[in-house]
């Protein structure tokens, strides 16, 4: 690793800490900072306890492992597709999650009562999981040409079966009970609102397994940057590797959109701003999964208390809300970019 | 290197290369050259792992590449693809440092001996001093000797080269040449390059393979085979050859409007 991409991830991880802790610490209770670190540390009052540790530790580490997943599943899908706008949201992999995920929200759901709890605990992220897998399966197979997944290929591709799967959930809000297509539409939105371990822990497992996986790669990255036939005369097979980190991208953005919903712009974004500030020539693994904890982290800082503090009204905004907002101008940036270097 | 009755096709298509043996002299410079579509880059690819043959076998000191382990045989045979495309940002000695993943362990860092690859290699190409310079920002002839680096980096006694010196004009061309010979020259290792410019491939080649239709024309010194009678008949162009300081040079005839 380069000092500066050393730096940009030391940086990126005290920041995330730091408005992570601020997080904590903010909402209808207001807690100060020594407070929560008491409580994170095993000491504090019962009621402090229960207002850092119950309630809004899992939805800070939700938010900040989401962060992470989503982060680097853009960043290796970026990095094999050779393409800035290739990320889990852009490609499917995200919209096939959702497919799935809405059609156990809508069809297990009894018209208006909640899912039972174990439908909703296992059914979603594995749904997202099935969903997530095949429409990377599809993408994978329609981007073979000549017996191998051609990295072109994937972005235009993907974007297809994107709108495909988009329109299946359009199409299961439209069939489906009011109240069953209300929760489908608030979690679409991507939303970390009143998250618990249990949705924490299914990104939680990926993050730790996966990550790691993913780092494993650096090297046969480094190579597949110079384009495939250079890699493969260095002793990379393209093939294998393409399609493990596709498995390995996938499962991450499944995962992190399991727990908290399809977040926008999130694997996009990250993986392109840490190649900037690095100054590397793909996104740098580590930096960019802490700046994917640090982005969503901030956004949904912003999302909670962002109408409070403008003094429009008490009310929350879904996560998702704010880094669509914050990406969107970006990707914009990004097309334009693309269309100036043809 | 040695390949033995080799057919190769893209698809169901028919062969671009068909039934073609060649003995490549070790530690020598061949040049292969034929008119666009004659198979040249096929067979380069073919001769490396980057295409699979329908029929036939390339060995490599009498072992079979394609039952070879890939990093295995990434030590042994470098190959450069034409026109390859540099990542954004990238600078010419983290581009050359990538030769040495045949070598390097996941996470390993460079050892002294990938370090004095690099340092070799870039000592070979006369780009020591642009070495922490993005690569985008070279020049062309600049660019394409980073390239030839990383695969020098690689240190593999059998180097491929495709069209290395295509879009250069003839000052960096020349340049580009100089190194692909001393690689053959000085380091004793067998390199074959495809060429498209005659004079060029006649100049610094010590064996000349002439393609034609998927087959070998002919093949030799490049002052035995390049002939007039050859140029037409492979190339349907009518030239003189004349030889100027031992080789071969093809002028064109002209055919000029009154």
């Amino acid at each position: 690793m380069n000092p500066r991409t050393l730096v940009l991830s030391a940086a990126c991880a005290l920041l995330a800490i730091a408005l992570a802790l601020v997080s904590l610490s903010v909402g209808t209770t207001k807690l100060p900072v020594v407070d929560v670190l008491q409580s994170l540390l095993g000491g504090g009052d019962g009621s402090t306890r229960l207002i850092v540790l119950e309630l809004r530790l899992p939805r800070v580490a939700t938010g900040l492992l989401v962060g992470i997943a989503f982060a680097v599943s853009g960043a290796l899908l970026q990095t094999l597709s050779r393409n800035a706008l290739a990320s889990p949201d852009i490609v499917g992999v995200n919209s096939g999650a959702s497919a799935a995920a809405v059609t156990v929200i809508v069809l297990a759901g009894t018209g208006g009562g909640n899912i039972s709890g174990i439908a909703a605990r296992v059914g979603i992220p594995l749904a997202a999981i099935i969903g997530g897998l095949a429409a990377t399966a599809i993408v994978g197979v329609l981007s073979i040409q000549r017996g191998v997944i051609d990295a072109g290929r994937i972005v235009l591709i993907g974007v297809g079966v994107a709108a495909a799967a988009n329109s299946l959930v359009a199409w299961l809000l439209v069939i489906g009970d009011v109240t069953d297509a209300g929760r489908a539409a608030a979690w679409l939105a991507g939303s970390l609102n009143a998250r618990t371990w249990s949705d924490a822990l299914p990104v939680g497992l990926a993050v730790l397994l996966l990550v790691p996986a993913a780092v494993a790669f650096n090297r046969d990255l480094d190579a597949l940057v110079l384009g495939d036939d250079v890699a493969s005369a260095l002793g990379v097979r393209v093939s294998r590797v393409r399609v493990a980190l596709l498995v390995i991208a996938t499962v991450l953005a499944a995962m992190a959109t399991a727990g908290a919903g399809p977040i926008a712009f999130v694997a996009l974004v990250a993986p392109q701003i840490a190649q900037r500030l690095a100054k590397t020539e793909r996104p740098p693994l580590l930096s960019t999964a802490l700046l994917g904890a640090l982005f969503v982290t901030a956004a949904d800082l912003v999302a909670r208390n962002g109408l409070e503090v403008l003094q429009v009204g008490p009310y929350e905004l879904p996560v998702g809300v704010v880094t669509a907002a914050a990406g969107a101008p970006y990707l914009l940036h990004l097309i334009g970019r693309q269309q100036k270097g043809r | 290197m040695f390949v033995e009755n080799l057919t190769l096709a893209y698809g169901g298509d028919k062969p671009v290369v068909s039934g073609l043996t060649l003995e490549v002299p070790s530690g020598r410079l061949t040049a292969i050259v034929g008119p666009n579509g004659s198979g040249k880059s096929t067979l380069l690819r073919g001769m490396s792992r980057l295409m699979a043959p329908q029929s036939g076998r390339v060995l490599l000191d009498g072992k079979d590449i394609h039952r070879l382990p890939a990093r295995e045989l990434a030590r042994e045979l470098g190959i450069l693809p034409q026109g390859p495309v540099t990542p954004e940002g990238i600078t010419a000695v983290e581009l050359v440092s990538r030769g040495r993943h045949p070598y390097r362990g996941m996470f390993a860092r460079l050892t002294a001996d990938d370090q004095s690859a690099i340092d070799q290699a870039l000592a070979a190409v006369e780009l020591e001093e642009l070495k922490d310079r993005p690569v985008d920002q070279l020049s062309g002839g600049q660019r394409q000797r980073v390239w030839i680096a990383m695969v020098l980096a690689q240190g593999t006694p059998h180097l491929l080269l495709d069209e290395p010196t295509t879009y250069l004009d003839l000052a960096h061309a020349v340049d580009v040449m100089n190194v692909v010979h001393a690689a053959a020259h000085t380091s004793a290792r067998t390199v074959v390059v495809v060429l498209h410019d005659l004079t060029l491939a006649a100049q610094y080649a010590d064996h000349l393979v002439v393609m034609g239709n998927g087959e070998i024309a002919a093949q030799g010194s490049p002052v035995e085979v390049l002939s007039a009678e050859l140029l037409q008949e492979v190339f349907g162009l009518r030239a003189t050859v004349v030889e100027v300081g031992g080789a071969p040079v093809v002028v064109p005839d002209r055919r000029l409007a009154v």
